[in-house]
This record gives structure tokens, sequence and C-alpha cells, in this order.
């Protein structure tokens, strides 16, 4: 079953078309790596499905429910949930405290909310900065974070946003491992990257994207055999 | 449904792990019932000269603790306050004059009916989008709007205001009592710690974290699944009703309520500039502000009415009061930028 469609889904901004026509079916429990070069409109495809953005053409479907122009709390509560490439920490708060904000959403109490916050935190081993000021972590930290607060919504599908990005080689295996944990539990990934070992460690499938638009989609290990998708669109750090 | 993340009873946070010790919220009751003690106390110990300094002060408590929570914690600056001041007082000058009801219920009332009108207005602006100084403005434009509507409506007797009818003797029903009665203060003073209560519940229950998770990045917040508007609005409601009480009570206190006393701009930014000067978006910092601005509020009174001879110019000059609050706020922003006791705690954290 097709946990989430898209189609058609298209961004323009005053002449520049950011996502240009997109079409995909999300499977339920799958795993699906996102590439393209910068400025590709990955980003923005996340920001139209997670409702952050209204789109300009194309309907989303999100379990069975026609979730289009729905306000991004709504998705978010629908089980839909994203985090930021640019991190957006709550800056007044500390780690946990940003965290218990998502737990919030499933347990009324305070205590209860710091106690899921706490087992999450530690899921993404975010341990030593619990009751540090979330302004006062350091990249790889924020990236966790947002990991964090994504997942203690406890969503059906989780869209992630470079996650990776920022953190040393040796930080990311425990990362990916987690990844791929949460992904056999049964979560659903969308999942932008620019590092490809681990893109490749993790994709069932893989969405190219090139200028908005939807360049090939499938299978990751025989699409690295492309050698016009590797050259152009995958990066120098792989080919 | 299968669930990604564990549930907490089979996660490996125990419930006595110490990194989720929270004892925030009980120091902050405990402070609390330090200030209940020394406020209950207080009539004993001061001067009946300063009952009026100390009723002000707490007014002013009010008002700032109020105003803190829509602008502070909620990241919603208002410039117009004086709108729920306002309601309050003339509602309960309204009822009380013509229709002779317990001021209780009056400032009830009041609270409800400024909690509607701040609800509309805040409501108003947000759907269409208006942020920190044009929400200011547009806060400011309401509550003229409203000096106005009042100074033009013949059934709140236009320019002239109401005077509250003197009844003799002594009744808490209807919040009369001798001059210089401890009451006076006791009661602001009851209300005061009711508030500072509810606030340091609000502050850290689940639409008290929610509304200062949007103050920080409200994109953020709607993607945690936060409706942004309803949380907003409940910060709003919660700062317009006490607003409105504060203004209640200031009518019962003074026995008189005129437009500029209630509406006027002067009382929006009386409602700032404790919550400023204190730290605002803490528990605190206004109740540190109006321990401040109310005593050089009614010193700066005093010395207009009858200043000492080397300033004998300034006599019944109107608006010194604000010109020394502009000052006021210009040394703390410049040296405490966050305020007293915003400051304050981030020293002692460090
Ligand atoms: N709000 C906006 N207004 C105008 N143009 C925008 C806006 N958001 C994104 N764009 C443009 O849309 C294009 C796609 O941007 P997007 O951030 O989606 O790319 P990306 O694939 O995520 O890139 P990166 O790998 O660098 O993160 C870019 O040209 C960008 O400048
Ligand atoms: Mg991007």
């Amino acid at each position: 079953m097709s946990l989430l469609q898209v189609e058609g889904l298209t961004k323009r901004f005053s002449g520049l078309t950011a996502v240009d026509d997109i079409n995909i079916t999300v499977a339920d429990k799958e795993f699906l790596g996102i590439v393209g070069p910068n400025g590709a409109g990955k980003t923005t495809l996340f920001s139209l499905i997670s409702g952050q953005l209204p789109p300009t053409h194309g309907r989303i479907v999100f379990d069975g429910v026609d979730i289009t122009g729905w306000p991004a709390d709504k998705v978010a509560s629908a089980g839909l949930v994203r985090t930021f490439q640019l991190m957006r920490p709550f800056e007044s708060m500390t780690a946990l405290e940003n965290v218990a904000v998502a737990s919030h959403h499933r347990f009324r109490s305070r205590r209860d909310a710091r106690r899921h916050a706490l087992a999450v935190i530690e899921r993404v081993q975010l341990d030593r900065y619990v009751n540090a000021p979330a302004g006062s972590l350091p990249t790889a930290g924020l990236k966790r974070l947002e990991l964090a607060r994504a997942l203690a919504l406890e969503p059906k599908l989780l869209l992630l946003d470079e996650v990776l990005a920022g953190l040393v080689p040796a930080d990311r295996a425990p990362m990916i491992e987690l990844l791929g944990d949460l992904h056999a539990d049964g979560l659903t990934v969308l999942f932008i990257e620019h590092i490809m070992a681990a893109v490749l460690a993790l994709s069932e499938r893989l969405l190219v994207m090139h200028e908005g638009a939807q360049l090939a989609l499938g299978n990751p290990h025989e699409m690295t055999q492309d050698r016009a998708v590797v050259e152009a669109y995958l990066g120098e750090d792989y080919a | 449904m299968t669930r990604a993340v564990e549930r907490p009873q089979d996660s490996v946070a125990a419930a006595d792990d110490p990194r989720l010790k929270d004892n925030e919220t009980r120091n902050a009751f405990v402070t609390l019932g330090v200030l209940a003690i020394v406020l209950a106390v207080l009539p004993f110990v001061l001067n009946e000269r300063f009952e009026s300094i100390a009723v002000l002060t707490l007014i002013f408590a009010l008002m700032a603790v109020a105003w803190n929570l829509m602008s502070g914690f909620g990241g919603l600056f208002s410039f117009g306050h004086a709108a729920f001041f306002g309601i309050g007082a003339y509602v309960d000058a309204y009822l009380v004059v013509e229709y002779g009801i317990s001021p209780w219920i009056a400032m009830l009332l009041g609270a409800a009916l400024a909690t509607l009108v701040g609800i509309a207005i805040a409501f108003l602006c947000l759907r269409y989008q208006l942020a920190g100084a044009y929400f200011a403005l547009a806060t400011f434009a309401f509550a003229q709007m409203f000096l106005l509507l009042v100074q033009n409506l013949e059934f709140l007797h236009k320019t002239e205001g109401f005077n509250l009818p003197i009844l003799g003797g002594e009744s808490f029903w209807m919040l009369q009592f001798r001059q210089g009665s401890d009451l006076y203060i006791w009661i602001p003073a009851a209300i005061l710690v009711l508030a500072l209560a509810g606030v340091i519940l609000y502050v850290h229950s689940r639409p008290g974290q929610f509304v200062q998770a949007v103050r920080d990045d409200a994109v953020a917040a709607a993607s945690l699944g936060i409706n942004v508007m309803r949380t907003k609005l409940i910060a709003v409601g919660l700062s317009c009703a006490l607003t409105a009480v504060a203004g209640a009570f200031y009518t019962q206190y003074y026995f008189f309520v005129g437009p500029q006393q209630a509406f006027g701009a002067q009382v929006s930014i009386e409602a700032i500039i404790p919550a400023v000067i204190g730290g605002i978006g803490t528990i605190w910092g206004p109740l540190v502000g109006a321990l401040i601005v109310g005593p050089l509020a009614e010193l700066i009174d005093s010395v207009l009415r009858d200043p000492p001879a080397f300033i004998g110019f300034l006599q019944g000059v109107a608006g010194l009061d604000v010109a020394i609050y502009a000052a006021l706020l210009i040394v703390i922003v410049l040296f405490m930028p966050k305020g007293i006791y915003g400051t304050l705690k981030e020293r002692w954290r460090r």
C-alpha cells in the first residue's frame, strides 16, 4: 500500500520553477533517497509535501487523504513530519525542552513529556547536551536535535533534510545505523542527502532531481551504474 | 499501527533520571510563598503615608505581569494594553454606577469582555500577518480608537468619566473600605499572588511551552504540529483578562475613572515599562520592574505637584513621567538588555 502519493507537484517562484512536475509514490515502510545538485529543488519539495509552502500545481495524498493545501501543523499532526536543513532550534530552551515540545503532542503532563523526550534524546545520542541551551549546540548537535524533535512526534512518514551534514565521518556511522533501525522498526523515510555512501547504504529507491524536475527514479545501485547520472548529478565525491 | 519510537514506559529513560530533575515549578512556588508572606505583613510595617505607593506598585505589577504573558512569553509586542485596562476599568465603573452590582462580578465581566476583544484584535492582526512593529502599531491604533469612542459615547459620560458612589461603611462584596484600610493592599496583593501562580503554571504547561516555542520559531513550531494561531490567542486571552482585572481594581481604588486614566497611551506604556525594566519573558521580571517604577511614578507625581524651589518651573508639567521612564529605559536597554531580573538570572546561571 502506498503511504504517500505526489502527483504533478510543481512550485514556481516568480519566474523560477523550483519544483517541476514531480510524481512519486512512496510505499509504506519504504526508504526513499533523494539526491541532486545544489538548488535542484529538494528542500522545496519537502516544504510542499509538509505544508510549509502551497504548491503551484499538483496533489499530495498521504495515508489515503488528500492533504494538498493543509497547513503545516495539521500535516504534522497527521503523522507527516520533516526536519529542516537549516536548523531551527527553539533558542530560549534547552535541548530537552525542545524535544519535550514535540513530546507534548502525545503527553499532556510536563513529566511525561520530558521523560519521553529524554528517551528520544538518548536514542539519537544527544545525551551530552540534554540540559544545554539549544542555542549553544554545535551543528552536529542541532542536526540531531532536529531529528529528535521530529521523532518525538512519532511520525508515520519522516522527511529528513541533510541530517548528516556537518557530522564528522566518525559520527556518521552511528547516525546511519540509527536511521536504519528506525526504518527497520517500520518508519517510512524520505531522505535528502549529499553523502552518497549513506544514501546507498539506506535507500531502497532513489529519486534524482535536477533543476526541479525528476531526472530518474529507481534502484539506487543500478542508477550508480548510469554514467550520465553519476557524472552530472551525484557529485564529484562519488564519481 | 506500529510506532517508530518506544513508549516512555519501555524506554531507557527512568522517571528518576537525574537529568529529568525539574525544580523550576517548585522553586517558583517557594519564591511566590515568600512573596505572599511579605505582602501579607506589608500593611503592618508600612507607614500609612506609603499605602498609595504600595497600591500603585501592585497595579503596575499586575499590568506588567499581564503584558508579559502576551508580549514576553508570547512574543506579540502589544503597545495597546490600555484598551484592555480601559475595558476593565469602564465595565466596572458602568456596572457599579448604573446598576449597583458587585465590583467582583463587574471585574469578571470586564475580564471576559477584554478577553474577547483582545482575541478579536489579535486574530485580525495575525490573520493579516502583522508582526513586530506593525503588530505593535495596530494594537496602539485599536487602543486609541477605544479612547476616541469612549470620549464620544453619551452613556459612558464622554470625557467626564465616572465617579463611584461612596456607600459609607465597609463592604467586601462592594469592595469599599474606610480610607487607609489594609484591605486596599491585601486585595490587589492577593490578586497578584494568584496571577503569578497562574503564570508559573501556564509557563510550564503544554500551552505555555508551545507559546514559547512559537515565539522562538513559529515555522518550526508549526512543523511539530502546533497550531500557531490558537497557541498565541491563548496567551493573548490570559493577558487581556488580567489587564482588565487591574483596570477594575484601579477604578475601585481611586473611585474615579476617565477616558485618559483608562484608555490613554500612557496606560499602555505603564504596562510595558516595568516588564522591560525587570526583564520580559521571565516570571519575576515584571514584578521587579514594578517595584522600581511604582515608587518612581509616585515620586515624580509628588515633585510635580509641589516642586522644590530650584525646579519650580516643573510645577504641573505633564508628561514628565513618560520622559523619565524613557530615560530609564534607555539606561536599562544599554546596560542590561534583558532587564534587571533577566540579566541577574543569566549571570547567576553562569
Ligand atoms: N522562498 C523562495 N523564493 C524564491 N526562490 C526560492 C525560494 N526557496 C527556494 N528557492 C529557489 O528554488 C531553488 C531550489 O532550492 P532548494 O532549496 O529547494 O534546493 P535544494 O535542492 O534543497 O538545494 P541544496 O542541496 O543546496 O539544499 C533554488 O534556486 C532556490 O534559490
Ligand atoms: Mg536543500
